[in-house]
């Protein structure tokens, strides 16, 4: 398991266009946002905590497709179905291999793209808090729609259709806390909740997830 | 003795839909007729909301139907994952689209009632929001069907995102409900937006039981479609089958 995740990360990396893409893109859609809206430092402020939650989802979205169709094309995916590892543990490192290469640095960067949108003082360790609990749950959901679409040709905008209302729950209570932290309210239900979604999915997803892959390589 | 599995093997399916068809649509439409002529032109108006009470005998049946639809989309996934009946896979993809629709309609008659009475076509109340959520649901486990070739895979795929989507669906429901409390707090339109919750505890009988002519006329209208939709289908696949056949031959 742990080869495996290192080969993940080793392809992210070395592979180029997965590592860095996702948090260009996130520079970039902050900028757009930021043009959108006009420089009033005000409206931004208090729009920021939304669209650097919607910014970071957005950018995990990118790098979806990435995960099983690239295995698939070349027959790892074959072989790592026969390999003595349950489809379970392979799904959940895919996932973990995700995060770590396109997550993770997402959650790093909110806070400086949070200074380009003049988030308010309180707000910046909450926004991390956030994104760090909240993540790994758009990882392992992404997975899921990667699992389902890794068999369609072009499956990419049927992959966000699928996967984008599925991470709802997961938007709602991240920015909620991320809003509330930069207001200065008591965030302690939307945190347990936001954690509580994100065990959830660790805990219960990789199962569906394992399940339609093996479909798929039926 | 006969079994409810009976109806598993396509054939008899078909047979029994086509006996039974008849009779719901031909009741689905008197109930509908009836519900509605009476509802619409036999009801007093409201004394506060006017005449435009009246689109809650579409817009009340349709939302019910909505969820119901997702609601037998979920059975029938569950058995196709256990018994893998091929009738079952596919009514549950016959039903996507009606439902679908049953979804729009219930969005569309809400815009068209809050207008005049909330001065807004949209508001982002939890129901309405969570409405909009199923809806994507419906549209995502549409495009899947049509998107993966092999049927058994295509029932499979769809099966499984049926049951995680049901999961999500209820998850924001609920998210849904706590992130608007976040925003506006005790708003008076919110409050008359819960009309599912007012219709049992406010109406009147005389609006009520034209309602459920109503409901009744949709629940059948609902079942006349699916096992029409679903006849079509095994009709297709069938076709495919024998086209595949002769190519082969």
């Amino acid at each position: 398991m742990i080869a495996l995740l290192i080969r993940d990360l080793r392809l992210a990396v070395r592979a180029g266009g997965g590592f860095g893409l996702g948090l260009a893109f996130y520079l970039i859609l902050v900028a757009l946002v930021a043009f959108g809206v006009g420089p009033e430092g005000a409206l931004q402020a208090r729009i920021a905590p939304g669209v650097l939650w919607v910014g970071a989802l957005l950018a995990c979205l990118l790098s979806l497709d990435r995960i099983f169709a690239l295995d698939r094309e070349d027959g790892t995916l074959e072989l790592l179905a026969t390999a003595p590892l349950p489809m379970e543990g392979i799904v959940l490192v895919k996932a973990l291999a995700h995060w770590l290469s396109t997550a993770l640095p997402l959650v790093v960067a909110a806070p400086l793209l949070g200074l380009m949108l003049s988030l308010p003082g309180p707000g910046y360790p909450w926004l991390f808090l956030s994104l760090l609990i909240g993540t790994p749950a758009l990882s392992v959901i992404g997975t899921f729609g990667a699992a389902l679409t890794v068999g369609i040709k072009r499956g990419g905008l049927l992959l966000s259709l699928i996967v984008l209302p599925l991470y709802v729950p997961v938007l709602i209570f991240g920015a909620e806390v991320a809003r509330r932290g930069a207001a200065g309210l008591d965030l302690q239900q939307p945190l347990l909740v936001l954690a509580g979604i994100s065990c959830g999915t660790l805990a219960l997803l990789p199962f569906a997830s394992a399940a339609v892959l093996r479909v798929n390589l039926r | 003795m006969s079994s409810l599995w009976e109806y598993a093997n396509p054939k008899k399916f078909i047979e029994t839909a086509q006996r039974v068809l008849p009779w719901v649509a031909g009741l689905s439409v008197i109930c509908l007729v009836g519900g509605l002529a009476w509802g619409f032109f036999f009801t007093p108006d409201d004394y506060r909301q006017g005449s435009t009470v009246k689109i809650i005998y579409l817009h009340v049946p349709a939302a019910l139907m909505a969820i119901n639809a997702w609601l037998m989309m979920l059975l029938a996934s569950l058995v196709w994952l256990i018994r893998r009946h091929h009738v079952s896979a596919l009514a549950a993809r016959a039903a996507a689209p009606v439902g679908a629709v049953m979804t729009v309609i219930a969005l569309a008659t809400g815009a068209i009632w809050g207008q005049p009475m909330w001065g807004t076509w949209w508001v982002w109340d939890p129901r309405l929001t969570s409405f909009l959520i199923l809806f994507l649901f419906y549209l995502g486990y549409i495009a899947l069907w049509a998107a993966v070739e092999d049927d058994d895979t295509a029932a499979d795929l769809t099966s499984i995102l049926c049951m995680v989507g049901s999961v999500f669906a209820l998850l924001s429901r609920y998210a849904v409900n706590f992130w608007n409390q976040g925003l506006h707090q005790g708003a008076s339109v919110m409050r008359a937006g819960a009309l599912a919750g007012d219709t049992q505890e406010r109406v009147s009988n005389v609006f009520a039981v034209p309602l459920f002519v109503c409901i009744a006329g949709f629940v059948l209208l609902f079942v006349a479609l699916v096992l029409l939709r679903t006849q079509t289908e095994i009709r297709a696949r069938r076709m495919r089958a024998l086209m595949a056949r002769e190519r082969m031959g």
